[in-house]
């Protein structure tokens, strides 16, 4: 059973390097093999799953060593997979959520002439995901992190004729980097402090390390985890990354990379249990990226990036939970996953709507496609109804229990934490129904309307008849697409429940996370009941706003707030003056150093040493009587040194 | 009269040659200065022999008059070539080394 | 003799030193300021012979015969034919060329012997042991002696120098003839070929007034042509111009003759001097001295 392990990472792998390698002969069959091979992964995912459950609680863990990578006394790294309850749940969503992106991919990239490389890249994203998630230390766990956002880059930058996607990917590569520099500080650090990588080995010895050892390392994994997992201070490539097509969003920005930050820190929960201040930054920075991307999704008008908005804001729920520790561990998984289903599906059924639209984004250029597109009206609707935690869906199970979790913290950061987490669910109501009414409800503000343009009389009939041309037909997507929406859907609705009833998947995790109530200052009722009602408010609110008034096809000014979130709160204008100013004025004074410190000294060198040549030069006059002159001096001067020696 | 006198006449020998191999041009003569400065050296030698009341001083002085028979040899046999083909016997001819 | 080796000098020696020393310093700056090589071959003739005089009187027989023997009489003279085989060049000048040169040289020659002459002073040569033991058994003995054993290897290795020397010497003087030589015939023809010159060189000298090699014959104007002095003493420079002093003379005749004959003003018609520059004179009369 064991042998299997290597399988699932083999699978997409090898479709990655045949579609990669394989040139123009695979054009036709290229996505087929590729989504083959996805479902392959699955399918042994799911094999290993009831292999699994056969067994005991405690027999669980799979390993196999596949070769020993470096073999260096004292620096052991091998290619060894471990696969246990964590690992299974993250191979399961992976692989299943990532099979049906591939499924849905081959009809949205249908007419796209560069779908083989297209579907070698999922593959490879797979290989890469699915790695990090199987492997047995910190090393193989690297690999498989680079590899994600190798994968990434290719992908987010997939159209790399538009400048915008370029520049996306290359944003998306550079951000990343500064997390992974935080990821390879960590691993050093934990060879220093530990002699190992192995994950077995570093985690039982967190017991007698240091505090400030194992806080170093913990805020060094944080690093990592925020450069994935788009986290303030490194949210920044999330929503550029939307360039993307849109199966890479679902795939990548919702259901699995932006994952892998979560994933390591509860793989290293023992580092951070060690280390309580790590702790606390973690679940500050997971308040703050909540707060941050639910108040920019309410700004965004393009679906994908209301969307992101809503990406970060959940990640954000799952890395507060995170660091709640183990109070926290398992919801923030359960959260993961049943965000993967729903979000996933969301993106899908946006992915759904711009193909029906011309790829028109601007949902204020959308409104009433209920009628047109219901599969993609029904299952948008359900996830929507999961993410804003209506009552017996996924979001609600596991989105509550977070609070829950917050509030249980216990003392005053319980209280603030909880109460951010009550408030990002409030606001998540708002922008979720915000999206919803402007997408499928509403008037058919995609039509062009003679009084669309009274200011400008003279250019109506050219727009007019322009109009009629350009103006979308919505339409309802192909069955290969519409499936995996449905699939999605189903997940969304009943995951959450599955899980919760007699708390299976905090049992199914125990192991691992080592799950502990805490005690909550509230009780378990009254923390649901104050979530229902911030979700009615938030719900109210965005009906009152959007449900009862028009929506303008144009976006209004707006306040200070709605501009600034608009700019996704002014991150890269602060990027842009602190670090790409701030850099250029480094990198301004490093050169006039370098040219007049630098260059001086070596010039002048240069300088002073070709002048001195010059002149020595002149006793090089080739006359063999002067250099005999010198000659004799010199035998002068060792007889005279000689003497004086003697004489002293 | 005491026997070290020889060796300031052996050194004021050898100055005499040594400058005149730095001011003369002919390559003769040079040649000629440097057969002065060997021999200053031998009387030199010779009159250590005298002081340390052995006879290695001469050995020594031997050697080198068979060793400058041989230089005098390869030497004048150069300054001949060399005036065939540059028909001339001046040292600072033969300033191939400047740049 | 062997009591003249022994530590204490007597007078003689003494007088000999002080007497013979001075010739040997005069020889050895005469050596190195005689304009002529062959001047400066025989005064440092002079000053070997004084040395292997001051050998004898230090109890080195041996060498002071090998001295005499082999230096001044084999290798001075090679000296000499080498000398003549270059013969006087421009070379020999005892004007200075380079700047500075004969300043650097006196001074480190002056520096040289005043640190010499220092560190003998300082070093205690004091006692001289003398040479009658080691001579006991015969001066050309005890030397015998020491070669053919302690410094056999260097005797061997001296001797593989020679002939080394003797092969490098034959080796650089050496000319391999690259083409047949041309018999008179050929070089006959080649002068009728090329219409320069066809009857053999004039001679050298001026009919009935100078017959050396060095004097260049005269032209019926008077002036002297070059191709009649032989081609070494050519390009050394070496010709004597006589042209002015036969054309003095020959005035001078005429005039005596005029005088006698009482013809009046004969310096009217008086054979001008053409072909002979101001400066070609004072060359000559240079290169005559």
């Amino acid at each position: 059973m064991e042998n299997l392990i290597a399988l699932l990472v083999a699978a997409p792998l090898l479709g990655a390097a045949v579609l990669l390698c394989g040139g123009r002969a695979l054009d036709r069959v290229g996505h087929w093999l590729g989504t083959l091979l996805a479902a392959a992964s699955f399918v042994f995912a799911v094999v290993l799953f009831t292999d699994m459950l056969g067994k005991g609680a405690e027999e669980r863990t799979l390993s196999q060593h596949l070769f020993s990578w470096i073999p260096v006394e004292g620096f052991q790294a091998d290619v060894a997979f471990q696969l246990d309850q964590l690992s299974m749940t993250f191979v399961l969503l992976i692989s299943g959520v990532g099979t049906l992106i591939h499924v849905y991919s081959i009809g949205y990239m249908e007419h796209d002439e560069r779908r083989r490389r297209f579907f070698g890249y999922l593959n490879l994203f797979l290989a890469a995901m699915l790695l990090l998630v199987l492997a047995d230390n910190y090393l193989l766990l690297y690999v498989g992190w680079e590899g994600v956002g190798l994968a990434s880059y290719l992908l987010i930058g997939f159209w790399q004729h538009k400048p915008s996607a370029a520049t996306a990917a290359k944003k998306a590569f550079l951000v990343n980097r500064v997390g992974d520099v935080g990821l390879s500080i960590a691993i050093m650090l934990m060879f220093t402090t530990f002699g190992t990588f192995a994950f077995g080995p570093v985690l039982e010895a967190t017991g007698q390390t240091s505090e400030g050892k194992l806080t170093a390392i913990g805020l060094m994994l944080l690093l990592a985890a925020c450069g994935k997992s788009a986290q303030v201070p490194l949210q920044s490539w999330l929503g550029d990354a939307m360039e993307g097509p849109t199966p890479v969003s679902a795939l990548i920005h919702a259901a699995t990379m932006v994952t892998a930050g979560v994933y390591l820190i509860v793989r290293s929960g023992a580092i951070f249990n060690g280390a309580p201040d790590a702790q606390l930054v973690v679940t500050i920075v997971g308040a703050v990226t909540l707060l941050f991307g639910a108040i920019v999704g309410c700004a965004k008008d393009d679906i994908k990036k209301a969307l992101a908005g809503s990406t970060m804001s959940q990640i954000g729920y799952m890395i507060l939970a995170a660091g709640l520790g183990p109070i926290g561990y398992v919801f923030a998984i359960m959260h993961l996953v049943t965000h993967g289903f729903f979000k996933a599906g969301l993106f899908l059924g946006a992915g759904s709507v711009m193909h029906g639209m011309n790829d028109e984004v601007n949902m204020r250029k959308y409104g009433g496609l209920r009628k047109y597109m219901p599969v993609t009206f029904v299952t948008f609707g359900l996830g929507y109804l999961a993410i804003i935690g209506f009552p017996g869906l996924s979001g609600f199970f596991s989105k509550d229990k977070i609070i829950e979790a917050a509030f249980a913290k216990g003392g005053a950061e319980g209280w603030i934490l909880g109460s951010v987490a009550l408030l990002g669910a409030a606001i998540t109501a708002y922008y979720m129904t915000r999206v919803m009414i402007m997408t499928f409800f509403g008037e058919e503000r995609w039509r062009h309307r003679a009084t669309a343009s009274p200011a400008q009389p003279s250019a109506e009939p050219a727009a007019q008849t322009e109009g009629a041309h350009d103006e979308p037909h919505p339409h309802e997507s192909p069955k290969s697409m519409t499936i995996p929406m449905i699939v999605l859907a189903f997940g969304s609705v009943f995951a959450g429940g599955f899980f919760s009833i007699g708390d299976r998947f905090t049992h199914w995790l125990e192991p691992v996370t080592h799950h502990d109530h805490g005690d909550s200052p509230l009780s378990a009722a009254t923390v649901t009941g104050a979530t229902m009602v911030v979700l009615v408010i938030g719900v109210a609110l965005a009906y009152v706003q959007y449900g009862r008034r028009p929506v303008p096809v144009t976006a209004p000014r707006g306040s200070l707030l709605t501009r600034a979130a608009r700019r996704d709160l002014l991150q890269d204008d602060f990027n842009h003056v602190v670090l790409v100013r701030g850099g250029e004025h480094l990198t301004r004074s490093l050169v006039y150093v370098d040219h007049s410190l630098v260059d001086g000294v070596v010039n002048g060198t240069a300088a002073s040493m070709g002048g001195l040549s010059g002149r020595l030069r002149k006793l090089q006059n080739g006359y063999a009587r002067s250099y005999a002159v010198s000659m004799f001096g010199g035998a002068a001067v060792l007889i005279a040194a000689t003497l004086l020696m003697r004489a002293v | 009269m005491n026997p070290v006198n020889y060796l300031y006449l052996a050194s004021l020998l050898f100055a005499i040659g040594a400058t005149g191999v730095l001011i003369r041009r002919n390559a003769i003569v040079v040649f000629m200065c440097i057969e002065l400065m060997l021999n200053a050296c031998n009387l030199a030698l010779v009159a250590f022999s005298r002081m340390h009341g052995n006879l290695d001083g001469q050995i020594i002085a031997f050697f080198t008059m068979v060793v400058a028979a041989a230089e005098v040899v390869v030497g004048l046999a150069i300054i001949v070539s060399l005036f065939r083909s540059r028909h001339s016997a001046s040292v600072d001819d033969a300033s191939l080394m400047k740049l | 003799m062997t009591q003249l080796a022994a530590y204490s000098t007597s007078t003689g020696e003494a007088v000999q030193f002080w007497v013979l020393g001075t010739v040997a310093v005069v020889g050895a700056l005469c050596t190195i300021l005689m304009k002529k090589a062959v001047h400066s071959a025989l005064c440092l003739a002079g000053t070997m012979i004084i040395l292997a005089v001051f050998y004898l009187a230090n109890g080195a027989y041996f060498l002071g015969i090998v001295q005499i023997v082999v230096y001044t009489g084999a290798i001075m003279m090679l000296f000499l034919f080498v000398v003549m085989l270059v013969g006087v060049t421009a070379a020999d000048s005892l004007k200075e060329t380079i700047k500075g040169q004969r300043w650097l040289a006196l001074l480190c020659g002056l520096g040289f012997a005043v640190l010499l002459f220092a560190g003998i002073g300082n070093a205690s040569v004091k006692e001289f042991n003398g040479l009658a033991e080691a001579n006991s058994g015969g001066n050309v003995e005890g030397l015998a002696g020491l070669i053919f054993t302690k410094y056999v290897f260097a005797f061997e290795i001296t001797g593989a120098l020679l002939i080394t020397a003797t092969v490098g010497a034959m080796v650089l003087t050496h000319r391999e003839r690259t083409e047949r030589a041309k018999t008179q015939r050929e070089m006959a023809e080649e002068r009728v070929r090329e219409g320069k010159h066809l009857p053999p060189l004039p001679a050298p000298g001026v009919y009935a007034r100078h017959n050396a090699v060095d004097v260049a014959g005269l032209l019926p104007d008077g002036s002297p042509s070059e191709l009649t002095v032989n081609r070494t003493l050519r390009e050394r420079g070496q010709i004597r111009d006589v042209s002015s002093e036969a054309l003095d003379d020959l005035r001078a005749l005429e005039q005596r003759s005029a005088d006698r004959l009482e013809r009046p003003d004969v310096r009217r018609t008086d054979i001008g001097r053409p072909g002979i520059g101001r400066t070609d004179v004072e060359r000559t009369e240079e290169a005559s001295k």
